[in-house]
């Protein structure tokens, strides 16, 4: 039996998901297209949006329907980027956390390599907390060259909530617009896309139960936006590609039944709680990274990151894994090299303790017994982590040769 | 047993964690990501640390139903062979990296994390033969005598050679291999094999040298201090080369010349003509043993290359060097090589040529 302590990564599709999905997938039918099929399909997908609109605090003509929220993350940074730059020769500042998503992130670094931008990342503090006050010192010196800002929801790592609706207005002032990724935040916390004041948001369907693959980007009506993709001219120009009724219906019967339950993310919330205290007891020199203050204002309900003093995180996750406890480093990392994670850096941690960071998440499948696991199985799990990350020192301690001992060629 | 099976991505590392696997260890793949940046390794001839490496080996553990994790050892890569292996040249010696892989990285800083995580043995894809002996483990010539890679391996002392296996010392040749692993549906079944140094995916040595190193520009002589040439760097040679040379004046007998000796502190590449390379005798440091230490001179074979031949010589530990006498002479013998000796099929342990004396 294995704890599934990775909600953050993707949580388990939700059973109404499922079965929405499989009823939706069953009938034939391009949204598109005219006859009787395609107008079933074009129903399935304009009540999902309904629905998803109205979970959110969106209009239905603000949701474009995306592959998940990569895509909408781009289509975001890049699309109000180009808008606004077109518009105005001036505007290519870009301006975000330095905590953000690699979605987020890496689309800001293209533009500025590729497309003439200036990127300026908003420094964040020790508990990952963007700081509003360099927002504010960027956009008093230069807000008609800045294109757009781009701020998360909440942080995908270390669960810090951060001031969107304050960034909003202080960009709004500035007559610049703010995208918010809020793919760990949907489903998760109470978003109010029209009360936030951010002009694009993204969101993830398998964040919140519903299926890989199926997203969306919130757009504020009249934000001018380039489309990326090019084709049908599906969702109004800003976005092409056939439309995916079953994802979309299942995308909001997820969403819809992880709101349904109003008292779920308190139910979350204090498993992780009793999860953070158990940790702490279990293992000295663990320390909670994030936000410290554990209420929904401030911190993810399921998100519980830990740093452990002189342990590799790499051997942690493989002796959780071996005992059947499944977490994460932190973002989850292609099969190239882990790096230091770039959020613990921007909080001020340096690579020693960022090494030794594991991030649990729990969601809507979580149980007592998972945190009974974990509990269990952390601290041996340090104890042998540590003297792995010993042995290092050992192997080096091995190298036999001093630098120029050998004597000269003959 | 508990085996922490490294899996390069190749098909010999594949095959076995797979005869692991059937001889009923607990066995757990890891790929040792050895390049911080492994984008750059991914053109030109295939290294051993690119992303699809990487992915080869993931698969190759799904299919073999072990679990599989990719470990970062990086730095000590860095500072233990690539380093070295700068150095080494920069001092007018001729490294093996391989050899300061294995003794450094494989069976250092993977076994002993292994170790400590809880597991008994690193399983590599090596061609040789760990057998038990009257006093432990023996490290042995792999049954493939054309494939044997004991040479490499000859650096490990007898705790590490406890903590080794390679289950494929037995396999009668590569193309074996091969078949086996297309008989168990490994999709790296037809994968090239690697021959470069895989932190040179390009194979050009000297350029990589050359962009460490920056140019140091000195003379080509004769032995008796003629100068024939310039060059620009020393670390572009190494003892018994004969091409690339850039000699302006032929010897005067219109015979070839090879690189006898290299002098990078006053920058001078020594050449003569080929009988001068043979070597007769030769000093080595460093010494390991993973049998018991020499008592006294004693018989044995050495080997001074991976795939070289073995001759048969006298060594002698001599405090802190063993001294060797070779029965035959050996040519292209340099300061920095790895000498590994050996009694039959055995490795006996290794040690670092420090000098050596013409025949």
């Amino acid at each position: 039996m294995t704890a599934y302590l990775d909600h953050a990564s993707t949580t388990p599709l939700r059973p109404e998901a499922l079965e929405a999905y499989a009823a939706a997938a069953a009938l034939a039918g391009n949204p598109s297209s005219l006859h009787s099929s395609g107008r079933r399909a074009r129903a399935a997908v304009e009540e999902s949006r309904e629905a998803l609109a109205a979970a959110v605090g969106a209009r239905p003509g603000e949701v474009v329907w995306t592959s998940g929220g990569t895509e909408a993350d781009n289509l975001a940074v890049k699309g109000l980027y180009w808008a606004r730059r077109d518009a105005d020769p001036r505007r290519r500042r870009v301006l975000v956390g330095a905590a953000e998503h690699h979605a987020v992130l890496d689309c800001a670094a293209w533009l500025a390599e590729h497309e003439g931008a200036d990127v300026r990342l908003l420094p964040v503090d020790a508990a990952g907390r963007a700081d509003l006050d360099a927002l504010r010192a960027e956009l008093d010196a230069g807000a008609g060259e800045v294109a757009l800002v781009s701020l998360m929801w909440a942080n995908n790592e270390v669960g810090t909530v951060q001031p969107v609706a304050a960034a909003a207005e202080l960009a709004h002032a500035a007559g610049v617009p703010l995208h918010t990724d809020a793919v760990q935040a949907v489903g998760h916390l109470p978003v109010d896309f029209a009360a936030s004041g951010a002009d694009a948001l993204s969101l993830s369907a398998h964040k919140f139960g519903g299926p890989v693959g199926a997203g969306a980007l919130l757009l504020r009506r009249g934000t001018p936006l380039v489309p990326l993709q090019h084709g049908g001219g599906q969702e109004l120009g800003a976005r092409s590609g056939t439309l995916d009724a079953p994802a979309a219906r299942a995308t909001a019967a997820a969403l819809s039944a992880a709101l349904a339950d109003p008292a779920e993310p308190a139910r979350t919330a204090a498993l992780r709680d009793r999860l953070v205290a158990g940790l702490r007891e279990a293992v000295p020199g663990l320390v909670l990274r994030g936000d410290p203050v554990l209420d929904a204002g401030h911190r993810l309900p399921g998100n519980a990151h830990v740093t452990v003093a002189g342990c590799e995180g790499d051997s942690l996750l493989y002796l959780l894994d071996a005992a059947g406890v499944e977490c994460s480093t932190g973002s989850a990392c292609q099969a190239g090299v882990p790096r230091p994670s770039h959020v613990l850096l921007a909080m001020g941690l340096d690579e020693a303790e960022a090494a030794g960071a594991l991030r649990f998440s729990l969601g809507w499948s979580s149980t007592d017994a998972d945190v009974d696991a974990a509990l269990a199985a952390i601290g041996p799990a340090v104890e042998r982590a540590r003297r792995a990350s010993g042995s290092a020192r050992t192997s080096r301690a091995r190298r036999r040769r001093p630098a120029g001992a050998v004597a000269e060629a003959s | 047993m508990r085996v922490l099976a490294a899996m390069s991505g190749g098909v010999d590392s594949a095959v076995a964690a797979a005869r692991a696997v059937d001889a009923g260890h607990d066995v757990v793949g890891v790929h040792m990501a050895l390049n911080r940046a492994p984008g750059t390794l991914r053109t030109g001839s295939r290294g051993c640390c690119t992303i699809e490496d990487a992915l080869d080996a993931r698969r190759a553990a799904d299919l073999l139903g072990i679990p599989f994790y990719v470990w970062d050892l990086s730095e000590s890569f860095l500072e233990e062979v690539v380093e070295d292996f700068v150095a080494e040249y920069a001092a007018g010696r001729t490294p093996n990296p391989c050899v300061r892989c294995n003794e450094r990285i494989k069976f250092a800083a993977l076994l002993d994390k292994g170790i400590a995580l809880g597991f008994d043995a690193v399983c590599t894809g090596h061609y040789a033969r760990v057998l038990p002996g009257p006093h432990g483990a023996e490290l042995h010539r792999a049954a493939d005598a054309a494939k044997d890679q004991s040479y490499v391996l000859a650096v490990l002392d007898a705790d590490q050679v406890a903590h080794a296996m390679f289950p494929l010392g037995d396999a009668p040749t590569k193309e074996r291999v091969r078949a086996e692993a297309e008989r168990r549906g490994l999709p790296v079944a037809r994968k090239p094999d690697s021959h470069d140094i895989c932190f040179i995916p390009d194979g050009d040595t000297r350029g990589f040298l050359a962009e460490k190193l920056g140019e140091e520009p000195g003379e080509v002589v004769d032995e008796d201090g003629a100068v024939l040439g310039t060059h620009t760097g020393t670390y572009g040679f190494t003892v018994g080369q004969r091409k690339g040379l850039g000699l302006t004046r032929p010897a005067a007998d219109g015979r070839p010349r090879y690189v006898l000796s290299i002098e990078p502190v006053r920058r001078t590449v020594t050449v003569g003509p080929a009988e001068r390379l043979a070597v007769g005798e030769l000093r080595a440091v460093e010494a390991v043993w993973s049998a018991p230490e020499p008592v006294g001179p004693v018989e044995v074979h050495v080997q001074v290359r991976a795939h070289g031949e073995a001759v048969p010589a006298v060594a002698e530990v001599a405090g802190e060097e063993v001294l060797v006498a070779l029965r035959a002479p050996l040519t292209g013998v340099a300061p920095g090589q790895t000498v590994a000796f050996y009694a039959g099929s055995r490795v006996l342990g290794s040690a670092t040529i420090s000098a050596t004396t013409p025949a």
